[in-house]
């Protein structure tokens, strides 16, 4: 980047003269398509909220008439986009919280302390990416089921938290190496004990890795679909429903119905609330992910 | 040192007991349950061995699915990270090259923001909002080849065999396209400009350039995208469950719904542990033939 916002005036090396590129303005059409691809189903999406349905089968690319919020109504209680959200967010909230404080509980002590199992500790963990979640589908219902946590929202909690450990420990466990072991050392010699040392020096420390992982964790949870459709059935479970499976229970039920204008108005409830997070944060978002996958 | 004992064994067996009951336990008995007629109704079931197996290998359903996910391994990968690169490179230094170098274009900050859109939709949201894209008649694709005067090509996407899959491929490269145009993006910061700008200066084309610099440099960062990419392949469930559940007539299967519909509708759960043990064998394989074919020496800066 340094190099894009130096000031031209301090390169006086003369060139020659270039004939003018129209790669700049190929570059634009390219990525000007692609982002228009991008962002046209979800305007689509939105925009279709409003509408009616007779206007939704007459002319999908017409405009709404009028912005008719009564359609975000109908797919709030009667569709219960709203609680499926609050559910989702609950989910994934205390997944991630767990996931987080749990991975680096675990990947300190691997990282950071000598004894006998560590490796293997260390590759039980790591090995889990190696495995596809289709494997183990079956069991874990009736893992799940047996504990009497199917179709709750703590049994899926503990289950994303679960499969999200083998990359927070991996990670972590990369991140706490590197380290600087002096500082945790100096602080042992003040008397430090190993718990405050973990949290009040080192959890500060390794707040970069964190958030990396943590964002990276956050996508792999609200990007579930398989766990929850598995976990969360059994009698009254659809009131703990997460939105991925709300709304697509949603499309089937309204494609019945015919109610499209109340699906497109769900569909842009659940949308809209990430998109206006990302939006807000994108730098971490993108710079998170960028180190969790570069590593 | 008894202290430090007591902090290890506190820190490590919360996180241990639930990897170990939620992870470790389901993955080792699906191995054994592979083996057994279980139908998950009754308390017994039989040892059968290897029968889940042989009748896999006979089950044309299963092949028809594992076919389609050989299609999604071998073309999503390759138009997924052929497209990134081909947009990240015209972020990065597709702009006006002058006496300072190679530039970036104007208003790549906001092509990175909006390529991003679709990873952070949930793949629920992206599966549903793509369903109705294809609808027949309030679909947005049909709209816009009705008001272009095609009206001969607005079909029925999803209902004929001949398109479902193909349109349910498109829709696993539409949402992971951005994913990668950022993350290539991302490593072509850290490759000098002068390179580019020694290159264009010996006469090099843009392509040329591609070929030649950007692709060998970021191969480390391809290697790793290739593998992400070739688990969702593997996978590919949600997305073809939402839109079009495999049909119709099993037209856009995949081995992870046939697993999903063995157990969860048909009740046949040592039969969907079978398919689920083929598909950590498929996953094994790919990622064994991945490591023979991608060695190739690292080019170092």
């Amino acid at each position: 980047m340094a190099v894009l916002t130096r000031p031209r005036s301090s390169v006086p090396v003369p060139s020659p003269p270039r004939p003018r590129s129209t790669v700049p303005v190929l570059s634009h059409v390219f990525l000007a398509g692609w982002a228009l691809l991008t962002t046209l189903p979800l305007l689509w999406a939105v925009l279709s909220s409003f509408k009616s349905d007779n206007e939704i089968l007459t002319d999908p690319w017409s405009l709404p008439s009028r912005l008719r919020w009564e359609n975000w109504e109908r797919a709030w209680n009667e569709a219960h986009i709203g609680r499926y959200f609050l559910n989702s967010a609950i989910v994934v909230t205390g997944a991630l919280t767990l996931t987080m404080l749990l991975g680096a509980m675990a990947a300190y002590i691997l990282a950071r302390y000598r004894f006998r199992g560590a490796r293997v500790i260390y590759y039980a963990f790591v090995g889990g990416m190696m495995f596809p979640v289709f494997l183990a589908l079956v069991p874990l219902f009736f893992v799940v089921r047996n504990l009497g946590l199917l179709g709750t929202l703590p049994g899926l909690t503990l289950v994303y938290a679960a499969y999200s450990l083998p990359f927070t420990v991996f990670f972590l466990t990369a991140f706490f190496r590197t380290l600087p072991t002096s500082v945790a050392e100096a602080a042992m010699v003040d008397g430090c004990g190993h718990f405050r040392l973990f949290f009040s020096v080192m959890l500060p420390m390794a707040r970069p890795g964190l958030v990396s992982v943590g964002i990276f964790t956050f996508l792999f949870q609200w990007n579930q679909y398989v766990l929850p459709i598995v976990l969360m059935q059994g009698e009254g479970a659809d009131k703990r429903w997460v939105l991925a499976q709300g709304l697509t229970a949603l499309a089937v039920n309204e494609g019945y119905r015919g109610d499209f204008s109340g699906l497109f108005a769900g569909m842009t409830i659940a949308m809209l609330p990430v998109i206006a997070a990302y939006l807000l944060f994108h730098r971490q978002f993108q710079s998170g992910l960028a180190a969790g996958q570069l590593r | 040192m008894r202290g430090t004992r007591l902090f290890i064994a506190v820190f490590l067996i919360p996180p241990l007991l639930l990897y170990g009951i939620f992870v470790v336990s389901p993955y080792a008995q699906a191995f054994q349950i592979a083996g057994t007629d279980w139908s998950g109704l009754s308390p017994t079931y039989d040892f059968v061995g290897l029968d889940n197996f042989r009748r896999l290998a006979e089950d044309g359903y299963f092949w028809n699915a594992l076919r389609h996910n050989a299609w999604l391994l071998l073309l999503l990968p390759v138009v997924t990270i052929l497209l990134g690169l081909f947009l990240a490179s015209m972020i990065s230094v597709g702009g006006r090259a002058d006496r300072a170098g190679v530039h970036g274009v104007r208003g790549s900050a906001f092509y990175r923001v909006v390529y991003f859109f679709p990873q952070v939709l949930s793949v629920a949201i992206v599966g549903v909002l793509w369903k109705e894209m294809y609808a027949p008649h309030t679909g947005m694709i049909n709209g816009f080849l009705r008001a272009a005067g095609l009206d001969g090509l607005a079909v029925a996407w999803l209902g004929d065999p001949r398109f479902s899959f193909w349109c349910v491929m498109a829709v696993m490269i539409w949402m992971n396209v951005g994913f990668y145009v950022v993350l290539f993006s991302a490593a072509m910061q850290s490759i000098p400009r002068d390179l580019y700008e020694a290159a264009l200066l010996d006469g090099a084309s843009r392509l040329t350039t591609l070929v030649r610099l950007t692709v060998p440099l970021l191969w480390d960062t391809i290697q790793v995208a290739w593998v992400y990419l070739a688990i969702i392949a593997i996978d590919g469930f949600a997305i073809v469950q939402i839109i079009t559940d495999g049909g119709p007539s099993s037209s856009s299967d995949v081995v992870g719904l046939r697993l999903y519909k063995a157990a969860f509708a048909d009740g046949q759960f040592g039969y969907a542990s079978a398919i689920g043990v083929a598909m950590f064998f498929l996953t094994l394989t790919v990622a064994a033939m991945f490591l023979r074919v991608t060695r190739r020496d690292r080019v170092e800066l």
